[in-house]
Formats: structure tokens, C-alpha cells, sequence
């Protein structure tokens, strides 16, 4: 693991503005809500004829990903091409030994391209911390998930997701389901939440797949799933990590489904007005009901589309943070 | 500091005059009025019920298109683009307080242009600044003025409408 520092001492500017998004620990409300605000826009641009905007033209992008992804890694390309930015995809596979020396060696060369962002998802949590300490200045890091830490863009994409249907959070009461040890998502949905004033945040799940001490964060602890959801306004589901079964904190699927599985019927316990969430890829029948998943609660491809926009919103402040730190600098000398 | 204060009523009266007039002679029918993020929406609306335009009113947040976004990044405060319908071979009217560099509206016609293209754009303006640096011309515009070095002029409103000549130093 890479030594972690204050998020904010490096994610953003001197003048206050994002330069990096590395994790929603720390940041404002009054930046999250800019984040929601600038995505909402770029929503709304769904009604162009050309769905590119000009601002990040002439900049690369770097997908750098050290671990696999399909829809983050898509979505993010399609929101560095409508910012018309260049974009190079790189899969790149971690050896186990010697990670630091051969990240530091990977940012050499893709700086030696003159890259401008990196987008970087890695297994090792604090990958995009260390990457953003050590990367030349004027390159924006964003990051798109590292180990069990954070998954910034898929916990705003979220929020955008739930204030575009609820209208706010202050009166919410909003549940984290499933595998909450092993979920870079959850960390970072339960920290937006709490920052945007979500009224109570419950988690639910078995204790081997509950981080200890997780009531520190500011949620509520169930392990019965029954009355967890009972009058819930949002239920974000997990993904379960089959590739942790290994490890013996789980029965089976099947019992896991059980227990905590979204069926028809567990719904039925939410609030009339509920909607249903899950970052995918979905698990049918392990984590969620295929009924429930294409039910009229779910928002699952709604949030797909929503994570284009978040992913241009913050790509494009991170870059203008960026800039306008350089040009401060440069109009200074 | 605020130095002056200069009413747009009859301002606007003589706008909505003159654009009927442009409008009639182009032989516009039907025209799309489309008002720039935020003066230009405030004045938008009431040239739009003067002139009696069918479809609605359309906004434009150009934030996502101005040419300064590597001096000053981006606007915090970007508001959603809404136009009433694409603007494929429609007769836009664009309106904006004021037009200084011209800057603000080669953005917006660039912006305009990914919604589709239109027949034609004619450009109303509250103020003309006259210190162009693109070749951009406003077709109709309420006055013309000339402000000193260290003075800037503000729109407020959107009730009542007003425009505030401030000195630079006192924001």
C-alpha cells in the first residue's frame, strides 16, 4: 500500500479550485454540489446534434488501467472524446513484486507523450495518490477506482443519479447493501453522502463483509436485511466480488441471496417511492432479482449515462484547475 | 462603487421596434429567439413577449465553449443549455446584454452550430461596448457606450432591469 496524505492538500489548487479527483473525503459540499451542477449541464447536452464540446481540444488523455474495467473505462473514453480530448487507452497488467518502481517507470513514459490527465484505476489502494504526488505538475489525475479505497466518479455519478430523482438528500434515508469490505464504492458514496447531508445512511450486510468499525463513518450497522430496508428512500446495491469467494467469508451464493439479495418482496419493505441502485456489472440472481433490476425502481442505465456526464464534469474542472494554477504562475514570474 | 445607473425600458422598447422592423425586411417568419446565460436570458424574455414569438424561449450557457477556459478554467456556475427544438434550418435570434470583444458571441455561434445550422443568426444586443476584437457585429442594439479604462458595466435584474456603470476596483 502506498502512504496515504490530506486528499485535499493535493486535489486541489490554491485557489481552492479541483486539480485532481482522487476521493469525495474532504471536499465541500459546496464542491460536490459544482461537481452535480456542471454534470447536470453536460446532461442536457445529450440534445446537440454534435455531442462534443471544445474544452479539453488538444489535450491527451491517458486511460491508464492496471486492473480490468469495461463500463468505467468505456465511459470515461466516450467523456474525454466528447470533451474532445485525445484519448489512449492503456490495459495494463500489474506484476505482483516491484509495483511502485514500475508505475514511476509507466508515468515517465506516458509523460515523455505530453499527456495531460491521467485516468487511473489500479488494485493497490493509494495508487492514484502516489500517482497525482509524482506526476510532473499541470497533469490532472482522476481517479477511476484504487483497491479498497475510492471510486470517487462512480459514488458522484450516483449522487447525480439520486438528486436528479429525489431533488436533494437532507430528507433521505439511503441503504449501502452487500460486500461493504471490499468496496471502494461504498467508502465513497458513504462519504458524499454524509457531505451532501443524506438525514441517515445505513449499511447492510453479513459481519465478514462489514469493515469493523465502520459506525466511525456515520452509518448505521444492520446485518438483517429485513430491517434494514424497512422505509429506505434509496437502496444501492454492491456488486458481489465472486473473485473474494475464495476466502471463505461467504457460504454460498445461494444462501448469500437469501439473506441478502434484492427480491420483489425485500422491496416491498422500502418506501413507496423508492428507487434502486447497483454500479454493475449486476450479479442476476446473487445480488438482485432480474425482476427488480429491470424493474421500474431501478435506475441502472440511468446511471450509466450519468456517469458520462460526471466524468466530463470532473475531467474538465480538474483540467481547468490545472491551467489556471499555471497561468497564476506564470503571470507571477 | 456603483457610478451610474442607465434605465433599459425604453431601451428595450426601441430593441423590440427595430428587430420587427429587421425581422419584417428579412422576411423572417417564425423565427427561434435564444437568450445568453444570464443577462441576455432576462432581456430575451421580454423581447419575446413584445415581439410575440411562437416557440419558446431558449437558453445558452456558453461556459463549455469560451475560448478563456485555459486563463480561468471553468465557470462554477454553469447553468444547462435549453433550447426548444434543434436549430436546423431555423431563423435564430440570439440575445446578449452586452457585446464588448465579441469573444462571448463566437462562442455561442460555435455552441449554436453542434445543435445544427440554422438559416440564419441576427444578433440583438442591450449595449455595445465597441472594443471589438473578432469581427462580430450586433444587427440591433439598444446604445452605444463608451466606458473609461477602469470602469465596467453590469446588468442586474431580472426585475427591474438595470444597468450599473461600476468602477473596477470595487466589485
Amino acid at each position: 500500500m502506498f502512504e496515504q496524505q490530506d486528499p485535499n492538500l493535493i486535489q486541489l489548487n490554491s485557489a481552492g479550485q479541483l486539480k485532481h479527483f482522487l476521493t469525495t473525503e474532504g471536499l465541500s459540499r459546496e464542491m460536490l454540489t459544482e461537481i452535480l451542477d456542471t454534470a447536470d449541464s453536460f446532461v442536457d447536452m445529450s440534445a446537440q446534434q454534435v455531442k462534443k464540446v471544445p474544452l479539453l481540444r488538444g489535450k491527451t488523455v491517458v486511460n491508464l488501467f492496471f486492473e480490468a474495467s469495461t463500463r468505467t473505462a468505456s465511459t470515461f473514453e466516450l467523456a474525454a472524446k466528447r470533451l474532445s480530448a485525445d484519448v489512449l487507452n492503456l490495459n495494463i497488467k500489474t506484476s505482483s513484486t516491484s509495483k511502485g518502481e514500475t508505475l514511476k517507470d509507466t508515468l515517465m513514459t506516458m509523460e515523455a507523450m505530453h499527456s495531460d490527465m491521467f485516468v487511473v484505476r489500479h488494485s493497490d489502494s493509494g495508487a492514484a495518490h502516489y500517482i497525482a504526488s509524482n506526476v510532473t505538475p499541470h497533469v490532472a489525475v482522476i481517479n477511476a477506482g484504487d483497491g479498497r479505497h475510492a471510486h470517487p466518479t462512480q459514488a458522484m455519478l450516483d449522487m447525480l443519479t439520486i438528486r436528479q430523482h429525489k431533488g436533494g438528500f437532507e430528507h433521505l434515508t439511503v441503504a449501502i447493501v452487500g460486500d461493504i469490505l471490499h468496496s471502494r464504492v461504498a467508502r465513497s458514496q458513504i462519504h458524499a453522502l454524509r457531505t451532501l447531508g443524506a438525514k441517515e445512511i445505513r449499511v447492510i450486510g453479513p459481519t465478514t463483509l462489514l469493515p469493523r468499525h465502520i459506525e466511525a463513518l456515520g452509518v448505521t450497522v444492520y446485518t438483517n436485511m429485513l430491517q434494514g430496508l424497512k422505509d429506505v428512500d434509496v437502496v444501492m446495491m454492491l456488486r458481489l466480488q465472486k473473485e473474494r469467494m475464495q476466502s471463505a467469508l461467504l457460504p454460498s451464493e445461494s444462501e448469500f441471496y437469501t439473506l441478502y439479495g434484492l427480491t420483489e418482496e425485500k422491496l416491498k419493505l422500502t418506501h413507496p417511492d423508492s428507487i434502486v441502485m447497483h454500479p454493475g456489472p449486476i450479479n442476476r440472481g446473487v445480488e438482485i432479482e432480474t425482476s427488480v433490476a429491470d424493474g421500474p425502481k431501478s435506475m441502472i442505465l440511468k446511471q450509466v449515462t450519468n456517469g458520462i456526464a460526471v466524468r466530463m464534469a470532473v475531467m474538465s474542472m480538474a483540467m481547468g484547475g490545472q491551467m489556471t494554477e499555471h497561468q497564476a504562475e506564470r503571470e507571477s514570474e | 462603487m456603483v457610478s451610474g445607473v442607465i434605465k433599459v425600458d425604453h431601451l428595450l422598447t426601441k430593441m423590440a421596434a427595430d428587430l420587427k422592423t429587421l425581422i419584417t425586411a428579412r422576411q423572417i417568419d417564425n423565427p427561434m429567439m435564444i437568450g445568453i446565460h444570464t443577462g441576455g436570458v432576462w432581456l430575451a424574455e421580454h423581447l419575446h413577449q413584445q415581439l410575440n414569438i411562437e416557440d419558446p424561449l431558449g437558453t445558452l450557457d456558453i461556459s463549455f465553449y469560451r475560448d478563456d477556459f485555459s486563463r480561468v478554467g471553468l465557470n462554477p456556475k454553469v447553468q444547462p443549455s435549453a433550447l426548444p427544438s434543434a436549430t436546423e434550418d431555423r431563423h435564430v435570434i440570439l440575445v446578449d446584454d452586452v457585446i464588448m470583444s465579441g469573444r462571448t458571441i463566437r462562442a455561442a455561434m460555435n455552441e449554436l452550430f453542434d445543435y445544427g445550422r440554422p438559416a440564419s443568426i441576427t444578433l440583438v444586443t442591450l449595449l455595445d461596448l465597441n472594443r471589438r476584437e473578432l469581427p462580430i457585429q450586433a444587427d440591433v442594439t439598444g446604445d452605444t457606450l463608451h466606458l473609461a479604462d477602469d470602469e465596467l458595466v453590469k446588468l442586474t435584474g431580472p426585475v427591474p432591469l438595470a444597468l450599473e456603470i461600476r468602477k473596477k476596483d470595487n466589485l
